[in-house]
């Protein structure tokens, strides 16, 4: 192999993946094991000590699990990456590495809902603060800085769908403040945005989605963009101050440009405990082969579908930044030429018994509260997650009475156009 | 050489091709880098010299410590240089005033200063500046990737165990 560096689809494939040294096996193998034996006791001490690469306790680090780190790290251009049980996991053990209780973090408001509900009430518990910010007006990030803020939170596609985010132009607020950029890159996935490319500093994933793309796995990545310096920066103390647990060593200067990874791993995965399941990290890997083939299939299916639906007499609007007259196209081209994702919402002229109606009349497209599976998925927010808020808030949260959000997958897409049709007829 | 990135080549034909190695700037401090890639280079069978002056004479990880590279009595093949970029240019003449010469100057991560360098080079020294050798040993060999770190490295070859325990790999991996 020489030096150039290796397209993505093949990165897809081998990066991180090598024949076990061990067995040969050419497939990564499922390390289903908690435990490592040491080579000796010097070789123990090392290890505990961090001074020696290799495996301890499947709490921390496994085989399995480490390929699949790899394999996002690569895929992301990053320089480490760290596995574990959910994206939600992700996003603790990312604030527990740059948090101290009292700390302020600002996030744009179009996210994921189950982060609005983490950040807004469990965080709280930690003392984690969020600040909300408008992420189609970059400069309310910039207003919602002080100096207790450590961090910015966004998501590259946003939630509930259709939503393009400017990282280029929220990364350089970021920059100006010497804070870290965190993306959300879960919707995209590397295969349409790379957010280290347009200045981000740290990356979560939810596995769960588009990676392991086959609705079988729950788990989560972190991905150190190796671009941000924690040494010295006393506003970062566990990256920067001496870690007494590990005879006072200093993460951020020992481990250079992947020392947040190692700080999530040696003091958040370590304590906190979301391990992801080395099965799970096969079943993950095992989807990455084929997230290239995948993700276009998912986005050309995406356009296919919102085309028509934007045609459609029951249709009021569609929001999916694929479609030319959209509101986020621009963005689109700028930031992922190749596709705008899977994922969108439309909205019925009929409302909300429309809405009921349709979910139950498809035959094709599943009724769950999921996304990025090789299936077609439809939930409609009104009856289901976002049932509990009052109409104005269902608006505000981009869930009204009349919005259906979709998950297009990779089946054969004139099959989903005459599902929705059906559904639609008698909606 | 263009000293912003090394081909894997170069790193490796290095590290196989050296067995000695002083390593100026040694620490007597566990938490330390400089004596964690000491006791790296030691596992891996590097004859590892610390020099510091302040701890001339004293024991480290069971070696002698010189208080300069002009007091070790033996050649040494690579001269590492855990000290910062303005001091690695008089510890580079020093290098460069050893009889025989060195056969590389590394200096550590985040330790470049191009003019020493070009000195050295001036003299057929390979120079290798703002790398670990215990990060690219562990790239090479495939053992930093139990870490998930991105070694940049593809290959459907088997990586090689070392011999001397499970968790340890050769750069003798075939390419």
């Amino acid at each position: 192999m020489t030096d150039r560096l290796p397209g993505f689809d093949t990165l897809a494939i081998h990066a991180g993946a090598a024949p076990d040294a061990a067995t040969g096996a050419r497939a990564t193998p499922i390390y289903q094991t908690t435990s490592f034996v040491f080579d000796d006791v010097d070789h123990a001490a090392s290890l505990f000590g961090l001074q020696a690469f290799g495996n301890i306790y499947s709490r921390i680090g496994n085989p399995t699990c480490a390929v699949l780190e790899e394999r996002v790290a690569a895929l992301e251009g990053g320089t480490a990456a760290l596995a574990v049980a959910s994206g939600h996991a992700a996003q603790m053990l990312v604030f527990h590495a740059l948090m101290q209780p009292g700390d302020e973090f600002v996030a744009g408001t179009k996210l994921y809902g189950g982060s609005i509900n983490q950040f807004t009430h469990s965080f709280k518990n930690f003392g984690w603060n969020v600040v909300w910010a408008n992420p189609d007006e970059p400069s309310t990030f910039d207003a919602a800085i002080t100096p207790k803020t450590k961090a910015i939170f966004i998501e590259s596609i946003a939630n509930p769908g259709g939503v393009i985010v400017d990282i280029k132009a929220i990364a350089a607020i970021a920059k100006k403040h010497r804070i870290p950029l965190i993306v959300d890159n879960t919707m995209a996935s590397p295969y349409l945005i790379r957010p280290f490319e347009h200045g981000a500093d740290i990356i979560v994933h939810s596995a769960t989605k588009f990676l392991g793309g086959h609705g079988n796995s729950i788990g989560g990545v972190i991905v150190d963009g190796g671009s941000f310096n924690f040494a010295g920066d006393d506003r970062y103390p566990m990256l920067s101050k001496p870690r007494a647990e590990y005879g006072g060593m200093v993460l951020g200067e020992t481990f250079g440009n992947f020392g947040f990874a190692i700080a999530c791993r040696v003091l958040g995965l370590r304590d906190l405990g979301p391990a992801l399941s080395p099965f799970n990290a096969f079943l993950i890997l095992t989807g990455i082969e084929t997230l290239p083939l995948r993700m276009q299939r998912h986005s050309d299916n995406a356009l296919a579908v919102a085309t028509h639906l934007a045609k459609h007499d029951k249709v009021a609007w569609v929001s999916y930044p694929g479609l030319p007259d959209d509101r986020y196209h621009a963005l689109a081209k700028q930031y992922c030429p190749q596709g705008a994702g899977a994922v969108f919402t439309f909205g019925l002229k009929d409302g909300y018994e429309a809405g009921v109606k349709l979910v139950s009349n498809l035959k094709l497209f599943s009724h769950l509260a999921n996304i990025g599976d090789t299936r077609s998925l439809v939930i409609h927010p009104a009856s289901t997650t976002h049932r509990q808020l009052t109409d104005d808030q269902k608006t505000q949260a981009g869930a009204g009475p009349e919005v259906v959000r979709l998950s297009i997958g990779i089946e054969d897409k004139a099959d989903l156009i005459d599902d929705l049709d059906q559904a639609l007829a008698d909606a | 050489m263009n000293h912003d990135s090394y081909p894997n080549d170069y790193i490796r034909d290095i590290l196989m091709g050296v067995k000695t190695i002083a390593l100026v700037g040694a620490s007597q401090n566990p938490a330390r880098p400089s004596w964690i890639v000491t006791k790296y280079l030691i596992e891996r069978d590097y004859d590892v010299i610390p020099v510091n002056p302040g701890l001339a004479g004293t024991e480290l990880l069971g070696r002698k410590v010189y208080g300069s590279l002009a007091e070790i009595p033996f050649p040494i093949d690579m001269v590492e240089i855990f000290r910062n970029s303005e001091a690695a240019s008089g510890i580079t003449d020093e290098a460069l005033r050893l009889v025989p010469l060195p056969k590389v100057i590394w200096m550590q991560l985040s330790v470049r200063n191009d003019e020493a360098a070009a000195r050295a080079e001036a003299k057929c020294i390979k120079v290798v500046m703002d790398r670990c050798p215990k990060i690219e040993f562990g790239r090479l060999s495939g053992e930093i990737s139990w870490q998930g770190v991105n070694s940049r490295m593809l290959s459907a070859k088997k990586p090689v165990l070392s011999g001397k325990g499970f968790q340890k790999l050769s750069l003798n991996r075939p390419r």
